[in-house]
């Protein structure tokens, strides 16, 4: 019984933000959701650390390789998880190149393997990695593990999705922030002053709305100049992103603001001589931010497929830089995906982060509703 | 029934007021009053309203899009006076500084946006572009087709048009019975089936899945099923003995394009549904012994639809959005290749001409959508429209 009282009273004096996390935390998709985005994110933090291989490290011949197969039993013997070196070797019939197998000697999968060198968190010099491959067993070299396969220049597929997703999962990121303070900015003025500029205001945010938003995206990225580093280039693709999302989000902290300022605790603060901003920041603001993050939240996926869409295209982020949209360039024809399907991959990633920014958004929204 | 009365009623009512005073005869005044009437109807001036605040949006489009072809640094005729020297080709100094002037590009900026305006709007009969082209709308040159702007656009905007709203009809088709089914059957199998399918529509990005696609469709019936049209239509025009190979290469266009807006409806329309079988007439309507499928159909089911037919401009957006880059996966005869290749080799009129007449069109679709609107409303029509 008192621990009843106990949890009522804890219920009634709970914060908004604890109710609504106790509220996520029942939502079973968007709890599985947001801890694939927590896997992923931190993946493609330490991507140096558990990709096997460097961004740009290639060997021409794995050249469009399948996933390499990973064995446990040679020559009936368990020897642990190995792969083989594979071999080339050209059908005197047809002169088709085919891939085989070289099971003369094998290469034993180990963990934390010295390899290419990197910087942890762009500090620390490091060239440990979490598995890559040892000496084979007659003492040869050469051998390579690609989980996903490898692309046309040789490249591991598995390595470049883990580092690529250092760009595709941050751009939309970052654009969604940049949308959240840009939409509350320009939405507070609207509405807090509203007339002839809320007018304005508002046409824009309706044109902006009406322009179909990959076309215009793409428009916009012809102003990226060719040639620059990927700093810039992560930097102009995040502003391009950002340039249509800030739209809903303003019209939402509209909204708010007209049903907000005529209540008296803003009538008070004002009276108190409370300064225009800090009504805002302090008084307002917090008053919906649920409602924002789950708009920001339900933002993402768009970007997410529109930074995909817009590299793959070429008109994103381009090489050397990575991107999935970048990787799934391999996959542009159906010749590419008939004879190597494996270059399909990354879209799996892509995918899955949509869905899962989906279902959080919505596990989000419902949290968020007082009525439910 | 209901909508007309409350219109007669209202002319009624103007009637009575705005009949003119003085004596000036009765043709003449039963003649304005007529007129005046007419314009006094709620729905007329609705429609009215609507129409002129089509023209600052207007104004305000072609602003955004003024302001993208400007955004590539460097300017537009020295870039192309470069290209045509890195091909060999000599460029007189006449003929740059006559390109000069055609754009403007020695005026202020907000006098090159006027010009490059009014250059659209008219273009007098002793212009330069006149003689080359013999049109009044100078859409200005693009470089990438080496003709007219208008001229590109104009090849491609009724296929544009036409499969837009194919795969328009086919989403509402399609994706309405699904919501209506999934609202009255809520957390059934149907209805986790449905959010399932929609879900994935939307996060597959449409360029893969119509690969995928494409490669099925190579893998069982043998032909990839790539563009619009077959060689032999591209020969021979499409006529009615294979127009069902043409519907055959809509199918994968019609798939890619629709699922991803499909899960949008939808949900809208589900949720809609929802709220509205939850309100107070529709208990009263089963209290009171009415069918369900006339609940559904008849109560729950109108008042959903008018926020679906509100959302029309949004969809036609996304769809356009949707199909840009579809397009150029299946190489189908539409703008969007087109602003691709534009965008290449920085040919910025034209592809800003492509995004004003993709935005103008869905600018008319939610003008249409509100007329729509007020005509199933009429809550509309008295609130003015501030929505």
């Amino acid at each position: 019984m008192a621990k009843k009282i106990k949890s009522k009273e804890d219920y009634y004096l709970a914060s908004q933000w604890t109710l609504m996390f106790r509220k996520l935390k029942k939502h079973k998709l968007a709890k599985i959701s947001l801890i694939i985005l927590a896997i992923l994110y931190i993946g493609a933090l330490f991507a140096d650390f558990l990709a096997p291989y460097g961004l740009d490290e290639f060997d021409g011949l794995y050249k469009d390789t399948a996933p390499t197969a990973i064995h446990w039993k040679f020559e009936d013997k368990n020897v642990g998880p190995h792969v083989y070196k594979i071999k080339k070797i050209i059908d005197k019939k047809t002169f088709e190149v085919k891939f085989e197998d070289d099971t003369t000697e094998y290469y034993p999968v180990k963990f934390f393997v010295h390899g290419t060198e990197y910087k942890i968190l762009g500090v620390f010099k490091c060239d440990l990695h979490l598995f890559g491959i040892g000496e084979g067993s007659n003492g040869g070299t050469g051998a390579k593990i690609m989980l996903f396969g490898a692309d046309t220049l040789g490249r591991d597929i598995f390595s470049r999705v883990l580092l690529g997703a250092r760009i595709s999962l941050t751009i939309p990121f970052a654009s969604a922030i940049i949308s959240f303070f840009l939409g509350i900015a320009i939405g507070s003025i609207s509405g807090y002053f509203g007339g002839a500029l809320d007018m304005v205001i508002q046409r824009i945010i309706e044109v902006i709305g009406a322009v179909p938003q990959i076309p215009l995206w793409m428009a916009l990225s012809a102003a990226i100049p060719s040639g620059i580093s990927t700093i810039k280039m992560y930097f102009y693709m995040t502003v391009i992103l950002s340039f249509i999302n800030w739209t809903g989000m303003a019209r939402i902290v509209r909204g708010k603001f007209l049903s907000l300022k005529n209540e008296d605790y803003v009538m008070a603060a004002r009276l108190s001589g409370v300064s225009t901003w800090k009504i805002i920041w302090k008084h307002m603001v917090p008053g919906f931010m649920s409602y924002l993050i789950v708009s920001m939240t339900l933002g993402i996926p768009g970007s997410i497929v529109g930074e995909t869409s817009m590299s793959y295209l070429g008109l994103g982020i381009k090489s050397p830089a990575t991107s999935w949209g970048v990787l799934l360039q391999e996959a542009s024809t159906v010749t590419d995906v008939a004879s190597h399907p494996h270059k399909l991959i990354p879209i799996i990633f892509v995918t899955i982060t949509v869905l899962a920014y989906n279902f959080l958004g919505d596990g989000l929204r419902d949290a968020a509703d007082p009525y439910k | 029934m209901e909508e007309n009365t409350i219109i007669s009623e209202s002319g009624a009512t103007a009637e009575t007021k705005s009949s003119v005073p003085g004596s000036t005869g009765g043709f003449f005044r039963s003649f304005w009053g007529a007129i005046v009437d007419f314009f006094k109807k709620d729905l007329v001036r609705y429609i009215v309203r609507r129409v002129l605040m089509f023209i600052p949006t207007l104004i305000l489009i072609s602003i955004l899009v003024f302001f993208v072809i400007q955004l590539p640094p460097g300017d537009y005729v020295s870039a192309h006076i470069a290209q045509l020297a890195t091909e060999g080709e000599l460029v007189d100094a006449d003929y740059a500084a006559q390109m000069r002037e055609d754009y403007g590009l020695d005026l202020p900026v907000w006098q090159q946006y006027l010009k490059w305006v009014k250059d659209i709007v008219w273009t007098p009969t002793d212009s330069t572009y006149y003689r080359l082209y013999h049109s009044h709308h100078n859409w200005k040159f693009s470089f990438a087709y080496g003709r007219d702007v208008w001229s590109v656009i104009k090849d491609r905007l009724g296929l544009t048009i036409l499969v837009s709203a194919v795969i328009m009809i086919f989403q509402y088709v399609v994706s309405i019975p699904i919501a209506v089914y999934a609202s009255t059957h809520q957390y059934s199998p149907g209805d986790y089936i449905s959010a399932v399918i929609g879900f994935i529509g939307t996060a597959i990005p449409n360029f893969i899945f119509a690969i995928i696609l494409m490669y099925l469709s190579y893998k069982w019936t043998g032909n990839a099923n790539v563009g619009l049209f077959s060689q032999e239509m591209l020969q021979n025009g499409v006529h009615l003995y294979n127009f069902g190979e043409f519907l055959k290469r809509m199918i994968i266009p019609i798939i890619v394009i629709g699922t991803s807006g499909t899960c949008g409806i939808i949900r809208s329309v589900r949720a809609q549904m929802l709220d509205e079988t939850a309100r107070q007439y529709t208990l009263t309507a089963r209290a009171k012994g009415v069918s369900e499928r006339k609940i559904v159909m008849k109560y729950c089911f109108r008042a959903a639809m008018n926020p679906t037919v509100s959302g029309l401009g949004g969809v036609l957006s996304s769809l356009f959005s949707g199909s840009t880059v579809t397009a150029m996966v299946l190489n189908m005869q539409i703008q969007g290749p087109v602003l691709y290749k534009a965008l290449q080799s920085q040919d910025m009129y034209l592809a800003g001409a492509i995004v004003m007449v993709q935005a103008v069109l869905v600018v008319i679709g939610i003008l249409l959508s509100d007329i729509a609107l007020a005509f199933l409303d009429p809550r509309i029509r008295y609130s003015g429209g501030n929505r």
